[in-house]
């Protein structure tokens, strides 16, 4: 069996996948916290940081799109229901019958179908969910000035972005299980680390 | 060493001993301080032929100040201070000492040379006081700098003119002030001045407010950092600013959110609102500043009442006074700290220091409970409740101290009543402690319809916690609110979502539920995965 290394993830994406992350276990830490889940450093410093990583992933979520349509690679979000199946197949009963992965990553593909309508539900509804959730959470205080106050209650507003932070935070613990799911266990983990996909189909 | 980097070697050891030395020169050379303002009055009192004396007695000294201040006297007479007279802007109700309910000592009627001692004049004996004699206006209550004017406190609010022995058998006699010396040092209105009636409301230091007693007179910076000497150094009408003679802010309609801001010179002059001085902005997060649309500046920044080492009463139940020692003489007995928790006169007292205050909305409204209003006594009786929602735009949630009492009242006639306590006739409670004559008494006096049966209310009274205002680090914490706990401050105040205290307990189990579905299918799906891979070894 010949092996053999195809570059996946180029720099930027990779530095944009890690920070993404980072920010995102911080907010959900901080979130969970300023929710009432447990007390781990207070509420007020709790707010303070969650606020100021949302910021950040919103100044990174710039430069990625930014860099998306400039690359081109906003086309890996674009779903096809081709050999979803294959991959429903392969998740359910393949992988435990050492059958082989239905996809083969390139760096024109990078994710298998099933991956693709993952990505694409996040982006089209968890993430908006969350952003505008919590950006009106964020300007609360300037509702009246926005002339929101009548259309809306901090309640409500409260209660729309936890459902998104339960929905991401399911999301998180879902994706990191299947890094697991490469040819070894950490295969996907270091592909995303260096960029070098191995494979031993190549 | 090159020439070149000599020179630069030493310009950074220049530069090094320069740096080491700048907190040397910051401590022997602190920049100098901006001057602090200093009143220039024009006027020096004791240069006046009229304030020469001898002065007899109080009126004596106001005829002297009026030949002067001609307009004074008329002033003070609309004043507050002067008719204990008030009509509430918000409730159109009249208010003020002689029609208000309250759950300390009662109504001054029939009491009048007793509680008339905190009266701006002299000599308001009974109801047939003259309200519109001028020269019964007691300046020097309010204007004496000396700290040696004291009103008498049985004396319908003269000073002592003759020496006296206080109390009665004690052997201590107490000399009368010096009215020539007084006179002639008057000036703005101190700490002491406001505070000889306003620390000792309900009969004594420190009893009824809970934000106002004696240690505010020379109190640390965490008791009040506006007041205290390394704070702003403030006295009471610096905030509390009179405009001809009239004081600013109200407990009966204080007002619940000062939109306008910031006191400038051609505004009206009252600065009773913190916003008066700090604007409507004062802090530097945003997030802070919105608070302040539902929170009055106090419900953070006053983290507890009675914090200058005095208790305040908490508690004052009337129907147990009257009780009797073995000896057969009044009962009287104080807890470990001194404090008196069962007096034959009063009753059963509770007090309390450090003590976090109750939180309510307010609207700018507060019902006060008159002694002639009907009441409804198969409840506990808020003597003045406070208005206010979440709903309403002008409500703001504001720190109470709410007053635990239980005292007469009319059975048959609904009503609160007039308790004659003061007085040296044979109905005067204290003296007598016999309800049946004192309530007769009072009642009669302040010609007030009275059945002759009377039960005992439970009452509640609130009072705004506005003073002792606390350094900014002692401010109350996010998480003091912003919490499940069921002790937090405001988890009385249901009507609004406060984050991290409130959530909806279907969302939260239906996504505990996915979060644990998610991180319980990765593991039993990677458990298969282990189990199948064994089975079947990798060729």
């Amino acid at each position: 069996m010949s092996t053999g290394r195809i570059y996946i993830y180029k720099r930027y994406e990779r530095f944009w996948h890690w920070s993404q992350a980072a920010l995102i276990i911080v907010m959900m830490i901080t979130g969970f916290e300023i929710h009432g889940s447990y007390d781990l450093m207070g509420f007020g410093k709790a707010v303070n940081i969650h606020t100021i990583a949302a910021w950040t992933l919103l100044v990174l979520w710039a430069f990625t799109i930014f860099w998306q349509f400039t690359t081109g690679e906003w086309r890996q979000y674009m779903p096809s229901m081709k050999n979803v199946l294959a991959m429903v197949h392969y998740y359910t009963i393949g992988i435990f019958t050492n059958s082989p992965h239905p996809f083969h990553k390139t760096a024109r593909h990078k994710h298998n179908p099933l991956q693709r309508l993952a990505y694409l539900a996040l982006l089209a509804f968890i993430s908006p969910l969350i952003w505008v959730s919590g950006l009106l959470y964020l300007f609360y205080g300037n509702w009246g000035q926005l002339g929101l106050a009548q259309y809306l209650s901090l309640e409500s507003v409260a209660l729309a972005h936890t459902i998104g932070a339960f929905m991401i935070t399911a999301f998180f613990f879902i994706h990191v299980y299947l890094t697991t799911t490469g040819h070894t266990v950490f295969a996907h983990i270091k592909a995303m680390i260096t960029g070098w996909e191995e494979s031993d189909q190549a | 060493m090159t020439t070149r980097s000599r020179r630069l070697f030493g310009a950074c050891l220049l530069a090094a001993g320069l740096l080491l030395q700048a907190p040397a020169i910051a401590v022997t050379a602190p920049p100098a301080q901006p001057a602090k303002y200093q009143s220039s009055v024009t006027t020096d009192h004791s240069q006046l032929e009229a304030l020469k004396g001898p002065f007899a007695t109080g009126p004596d000294v106001t005829r002297a100040c009026l030949s002067c201040h001609n307009k004074a006297g008329h002033q003070v007479m609309k004043s507050i201070h002067w008719t204990w007279e008030t009509v509430s802007p918000t409730t159109g109700k009249k208010l003020g000492k002689k029609f208000a309910a309250n759950n300390f000592c009662g109504s001054p009627i029939s009491n009048e040379p007793r509680c008339t001692s905190c009266h701006a004049g002299y000599g308001w004996e009974d109801k047939n006081f003259d309200f519109t004699n001028q020269e019964n206006v007691d300046c020097l209550a309010c204007h004496d700098t000396t700290g040696t004017y004291t009103k008498i406190a049985t004396d319908a609010g003269h000073p002592l003119y003759e020496p006296r022995e206080i109390p009665k058998g004690s052997g201590n006699i107490v000399q009368p002030p010096d009215l020539a010396n007084i006179a002639q040092h008057v000036g703005k209105p101190g700490r002491q001045n406001c505070g000889a009636c306003h620390f000792n409301g309900g009969g004594g230091d420190a009893v009824k407010h809970g934000d106002l007693d004696s240690s505010l007179i020379k109190p640390s910076r965490e008791l009040d950092v506006h007041m205290a000497v390394d704070g702003a150094n403030m006295s009471c009408a610096d905030c509390h600013t009179f405009n001809a003679h009239q004081p600013s802010g109200s407990r009966y309609a204080a007002n619940p959110k000062d939109t306008h801001g910031l006191d400038l010179p051609d505004d009206d002059h009252n600065r009773a609102t913190c916003e008066s001085c700090h604007g409507v902005a004062p802090h530097k997060e945003a997030r802070i500043n919105n608070h302040a649309n539902k929170l009055a500046c106090q419900t953070c920044h006053i983290p507890e009442f009675a914090r200058g080492g005095l208790g305040t009463k908490m508690l004052w139940d009337w129907s147990t006074a009257g009780k009797r020692g073995p000896d057969g003489k009044p009962l009287f007995i104080r807890d470990d700290h001194g404090h008196l928790i069962y007096s034959a006169e009063k009753g059963d007292f509770e007090y309390g220091e450090n003590v976090r205050p109750v939180y309510k909305w307010y609207n700018g409204v507060v019902r006060q409970i008159a002694i002639t209003d009907k009441i409804d006594d198969t409840k506990v009786l808020e003597l003045n409740a406070i208005e206010g929602s979440a709903k309403d735009p002008n409500a703001r949630i504001w720190p109470f101290k709410v007053m635990h009492g239980k005292q007469p009242y009319d059975k048959v006639n609904k009503t609160l009543v007039v308790n004659h306590v003061y007085g040296k006739d044979d109905t005067a409670f204290w003296g007598n402690y016999d309800y049946v004559k004192s309530i007769k008494a009072g009642m009669d006096y302040a010609e007030l319809p009275y059945s002759g049966e009377f039960g005992f209310i439970e009452t509640r009274m609130n009072w705004f916690i506005t003073h002792m205002v606390a350094p900014k680090e002692k401010a109350v914490h996010c998480h003091e609110c912003h919490t499940r706990s069921t002790d937090g401050r405001l988890s009385e105040i249901t009507d609004i979502y406060i984050p991290g205290r409130d959530h909806n307990k279907w969302i939260d189990m239906l996504g505990g539920l996915l979060i644990a579905g998610s991180i319980g299918a990765g593991l039993l799906h990677g458990l298969i995965r282990i189990v199948t891979h064994r089975r079947r070894p990798e060729q």
